[in-house]
């Protein structure tokens, strides 16, 4: 579903681009939840951020094949209406608009761009219901302002809530387990089993902790070290890392 | 009483005028005052939409009795210059409340301009304004605020905020405060900013494309002048003509 081929990317622009991926191939197929594990500054956030095609990441080598079509030649609201959801680390607020006009709008550009009929006011707020309950999530903060006062744990929730709505094919979620507590962390890996737990789907899990792969049960393992997938495993992988630590496991 | 001469830049109220436009206006217009009085206790709301493909000027003197209000809400979106001012002389526990948005491209002018007297004690004012830019268009308010020496509890409150879409474009706010009495409440605040990238993407990310997203972003910005309307079709109304306002603006 997702080919990730020799990628090297660039951040932070003017004369002195900083490089940060530096040929990371990874093969994610349909069916498949995988996840990336690696150090603080390794370059995570950046391959979601390239993924997601974030102004100000630089692709200066590389490919990524995304259902067969060229990913890196699209715009960020084409991605997303081509099957991608990008999990914020840090989900941001805006001021003003609605959670619930915001996702609507989001959906039926989604579902414009795919050549389906919008969703009515009606139909999107049962759908927005449900999906909010799927997270235990009160109705009533999606009618607040986009994550505008929502606390961090909050915000992650939200982040899955919107997932549900939206029903994306591949889902890149970058520490989507920070800042939950332990019954919220429930919940969520939950809620990612649930909307995304399907033959035809797959997810980019990024994540520094085991507690989530308890609850999601990841099918591969990668670490991610120095802009490089540097190792490939089963479950087991997480294990050891937690037990070891990155220093001894890579060594 | 007639005005013999055009207004020069030099004049504090015209300092940042179009005086072309201003000169097609002629001497003639600038002696139209609408002039409106509200009876103690009354209350009048205006709503206006303003701005065409000629110059426009609209001049307000407004008189409050006690405990009396007027509330106006305009969208100024001039393809030419269009100044809208309000002359406001308010007694004993009188309420002037101001929503403004000022939005397009091109070259043009688009301005309010308010002087608000306290002539009495414990009167209350409160002016939001809005400006919205592209191309070389510029929008300013010059807002004045007298309050007399007896005028004790005053409250009077000015808010502007510019969102320039590009470089070229550009905002103007002059506050003008004379304070005489002691016991007064201020408060203004002024700035100017462009649109954030940071939820720009991740509107994309969520599947809006740059127009809708754009959309969105200004239509939150200029939604608090209009908070205060309780109309909701007038508030919609004017909304709805200031984004139109935006089609075709630089994403
Ligand atoms: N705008 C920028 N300018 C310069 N360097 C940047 C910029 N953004 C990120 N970096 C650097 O890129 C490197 C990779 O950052 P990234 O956020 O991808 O790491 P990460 O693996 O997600 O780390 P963490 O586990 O802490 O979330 C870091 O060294 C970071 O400081
Ligand atoms: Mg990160």
């Amino acid at each position: 579903m997702l080919t990730i081929t020799d990628l090297h990317a660039t951040v932070g622009g003017g004369d002195n681009p900083k490089p940060i991926l530096k040929g990371l191939t990874l093969h994610v197929p349909a069916g498949e939840i995988h996840a990336i594990m690696g150090p603080n500054g390794a370059g995570k956030s950046t391959l979601s951020n390239v993924l997601g095609g974030k102004p100000g990441y630089e692709v200066t080598g590389g490919s990524v094949e995304f259902r067969g079509q060229d990913l890196l030649a699209l715009d960020p609201h084409e991605r997303a209406a081509a099957g991608l959801f990008l999990g914020f680390q840090y989900p941001v607020e805006i001021p003003g608009v609605s959670n619930v006009q915001f996702l609507r709008e989001a959906l039926n550009s989604q579902r414009k761009a795919r050549g389906e009929e919008p969703l009515s006011g009606g139909e999107f707020l049962k759908l927005a219901k449900e999906k909010a309950a799927l997270l235990k999530m009160d109705m009533d903060m999606l009618k607040r302002q986009v994550n505008v006062g929502f606390s961090g744990g909050e915000k992650k929730r939200a982040e899955m809530v919107q997932m549900g709505i939206l029903d994306p094919a591949f889902a890149v979620l970058d520490e989507t387990d920070s800042g939950l507590d332990i019954d919220a962390l429930r919940i969520v890996g939950a809620g990612i089993n649930s909307i995304m737990r399907a033959p035809d789907k797959a997810v980019l899990l990024i994540t520094h902790y085991q507690r989530l792969l308890d609850v999601v049960k990841p099918d591969k393992v990668s670490i991610l070290a120095d802009g490089r997938i540097v190792e490939t495993g089963g479950p087991e992988l997480a294990l050891r890392l937690e037990a070891e630590g990155y220093d001894s496991v890579m060594a | 009483m007639t005005t013999a001469t055009l207004p020069t830049r030099r004049d504090e109220a015209w300092r940042y005028a179009d005086m072309d436009g201003v000169a097609r206006l002629g001497v003639a217009a600038l002696d139209q005052w609408q002039l409106i009085d509200v009876a103690a206790g009354d209350s009048v709301t205006r709503c206006m939409v303003v701005g065409s493909d000629a110059p426009e000027l609209h001049r307000f003197r407004v008189t409050l009795g006690e405990g009396a209000r007027a509330a106006f809400f305009v969208t100024n979106r001039g393809a030419n210059y269009t100044r809208v001012e309000i002359e406001v002389r308010l007694a004993k526990g009188a309420h002037f409340e101001f929503g403004g948005v000022t939005i397009g491209g091109g070259s043009a002018t688009r301005e309010f301009v308010t002087q608000v007297v306290h002539a009495e004690p414990e009167a209350t004012s409160n002016q939001t304004i809005r400006a919205v830019h592209w191309n070389t268009g510029i929008g300013n308010f010059l807002g004045e605020i007298k309050v007399a020496r007896h005028a004790q509890k005053t409250d009077a409150a000015q808010d502007f905020k510019g969102l320039l879409l590009e470089a070229g474009a550009s905002a103007n706010a002059v506050p003008q405060l004379e304070i005489f009495a002691d016991d007064v409440k201020c408060a203004h605040g002024a700035t100017v900013g462009a649109l954030d990238e940071g939820a720009r993407f991740y509107m994309m990310a969520r599947g809006l494309d740059p127009a809708a997203a754009q959309r969105l972003l200004v239509q939150a910005f200029i939604g608090d002048a209009f908070v205060s309307l309780d109309d909701e079709a007038e508030r919609e109304a004017l909304l709805d003509t200031a984004l139109s306002a935006l089609e075709g603006a630089q994403l």
